[in-house]
């Protein structure tokens, strides 16, 4: 495992030794259950608030305010269903972005089937909403907007406090998905007017099937979880307390130096973004740096697919994604690239690096012998490039 | 996902390039559903006494591709006529249920070169696509709007 290059970290990271050594104890003596009223469970519930006060810490709010969850998802599902069902009075519609990720996406097609009606805004080439459009969009039924933090596949980071005044100006509650930004770019959901918040922790270098929501004081949502009186009695189920008290581990030292890591981050990413284009002709630059993730850089590589380019960069050890069709389980390729205008054709080839702390220059620069190498190998073997080369086809 | 033969094939791809003397040639695909076949064939007394291939798309269409080229080496026209995307799945030990239209593909790009080679000898390229099982959608598989 040793000789892997790991550039995949918005799928996820790998989780460092000082979270896993908190969590241990957790593991094994402290098993009780944090609702219990003997030492052990008192243990475990101490551990519990400790974190749930460094993940408020993380994004300015207060401890009574975090929920955990098993994860982004959970997080996204019960705050979407959870508004609609208890603002289903008030009115039936909400507004998000074509480039959600599949939870928020999913489940708002599954309100639509219910009744409710959905605004799925525009993008710029940029990825960034269309603030107008979603002005616009407004209306006495709006009960709630969901717009990402920062996207998943191509990094953009939206114009969150603005979404967020708007929302307040006009009475609508205020939803991001932040799976993606916690811990890569600093987020404040008071100045940000955010009334609900989803995290992942093995986004930030925590473990997996934990992560929290951010509900502000006062705002009353339907749980999607119903049992017992766990999380204040909007998430039933014994606490996931190991996995709780890595989370909050992992969250205090992303956001502990979260300048000094995005600054090491975007210098290797416009490091590869600029040698990339150098040394490899016919790419679409997707990400654009200026309101990007730090680590994120998703290009495309035209005339080749992505599933085979990944493929054989697996061949060298190298973990990356694709928006291609053949890796998203259906026939098109990625919904995010084609509203940011990608040609479906271009789409086909896209390529994510996804960099983190553990990755070095060094790391870029065999990724960059290892793709000119590739590309130019598949490309070799493309009957498109052929007509490209013939002049008889263009991307 | 892939089996390991999938895995050999797209790694250590059989027959890829392009064929100087090839006197059949056929494409399939597009680039919209994001995989293009494109064989050539070298015919001679019947026979295919070589083929190779040019590929556009995922590990799997690299697959086909590479392992068609393998088993339609050798045979006469009629045979090569009959091979069908099961036999090519068979040959890779498998193909993950969204990957069969690789082989579907695969299987068409080889009718299309050999309906080619007929045109070349002067047939009509109705009559040749008919007696080589060549349909005019031959991407109809693939739901991809172009």
């Amino acid at each position: 495992m040793s000789d892997i290059k790991y550039f995949d970290h918005a799928a996820t990271t790998k989780m460092s030794k000082e979270v896993l050594d908190a969590m241990m104890p957790y593991l094994t003596d402290y098993y009780g259950n944090a609702s219990s009223v003997y030492s052990i469970g008192r243990k475990s519930r101490e551990a519990v608030e400790a974190a749930r006060e460094k993940v408020a810490a993380a994004i300015s709010a207060k401890a009574k305010e975090i929920y955990f969850t098993a994860g982004g998802s959970e997080s996204d599902n019960t705050i979407i269903k959870g508004v609609a069902k208890a603002k289903k009075s008030k009115g039936n519609h909400i507004i998000t972005s074509k480039i959600e990720h599949p939870a928020v996406l999913e489940t708002c097609k599954q309100l639509e089937k219910e009744g409710f009606e959905v605004t799925y805004l525009d993008v710029d080439s940029r990825g960034v909403v269309d603030l107008e459009q979603l002005k616009a969009s407004i209306k006495p039924e709006t009960i709630l907007i969901s717009i990402m933090f920062a996207n998943n596949e191509i990094g953009t980071i939206q114009p969150i406090k603005e979404i967020g005044a708007i929302a307040k100006e006009n009475h609508v509650l205020f939803h991001t998905d932040a799976v993606q930004a916690v811990g890569n770019t600093p987020i404040d959901v008071k100045e940000m007017n955010i009334d609900f918040l989803s995290m992942s922790a093995h986004k930030f270098y925590g473990p997996k099937g934990v992560g929290a929501m951010y509900i502000r004081t006062g705002v009353v949502i339907d749980k999607l979880i119903a049992g017992g009186h766990q999380e204040r009695s909007k998430r039933a189920g014994t606490e996931n307390v190991p996995g709780i008290v890595g989370m909050g581990k992992a969250i205090e030292t992303a956001c502990s130096s979260i300048e000094k890591n995005a600054a090491y981050l975007s210098g290797l990413r416009n490091y590869f973004m600029d040698e990339v284009g150098k040394r490899i002709p016919h790419i679409r630059k997707n990400s654009n740096t200026d309101c990007c993730l730090p680590g994120t850089a998703n290009i495309s590589f035209k005339y080749i697919e992505g599933e085979s380019l990944l493929f054989m960069l697996d061949a060298k050890g190298i973990c990356a994604s694709s928006g291609s069709a053949c890796t998203s389980g259906s026939l098109d390729p990625s919904h995010v690239l084609l509203a940011i205008g990608v040609p479906v054709e271009v789409a086909h080839g896209s390529l994510r690096i996804s960099i983190g702390l553990e990755n070095t220059k060094e790391d870029i620069d065999y990724l960059l012998d290892c793709l000119s190498e590739i590309v130019e190998r598949l490309r070799s073997m493309s009957p498109l490039y052929e007509d490209f080369l013939n002049g008889k086809y263009k991307l | 996902m892939y089996t390991e033969k999938v895995i050999d094939h797209f790694t250590n791809p059989r027959n890829v390039g392009e064929l100087a003397d090839a006197n059949a040639v056929g494409q399939v695909g597009n680039p919209v559903c994001g995989d293009i076949m494109k064989m050539y064939l070298k015919i001679e007394d019947g026979i295919i006494k070589d083929a190779k291939f040019k590929t556009f798309g995922c590990c799997a269409a690299i697959a086909t591709s590479s392992v068609s080229t393998e088993l339609i080496k050798g045979r006469t026209i009629d045979d090569a006529l009959k091979l069908t995307n099961k036999e090519v799945i068979d040959e890779l030990g498998g193909l993950p249920p969204q990957k069969i239209h690789c082989s579907v593909l695969a299987e068409e790009a080889i009718k299309k070169a050999l309906s080619d080679y007929y045109i070349r000898q002067g047939m009509s390229e109705e009559e040749a696509d008919k007696l080589c099982g060549v349909t005019e959608t031959s991407c109809d598989h693939c739901h991809a709007k172009e």
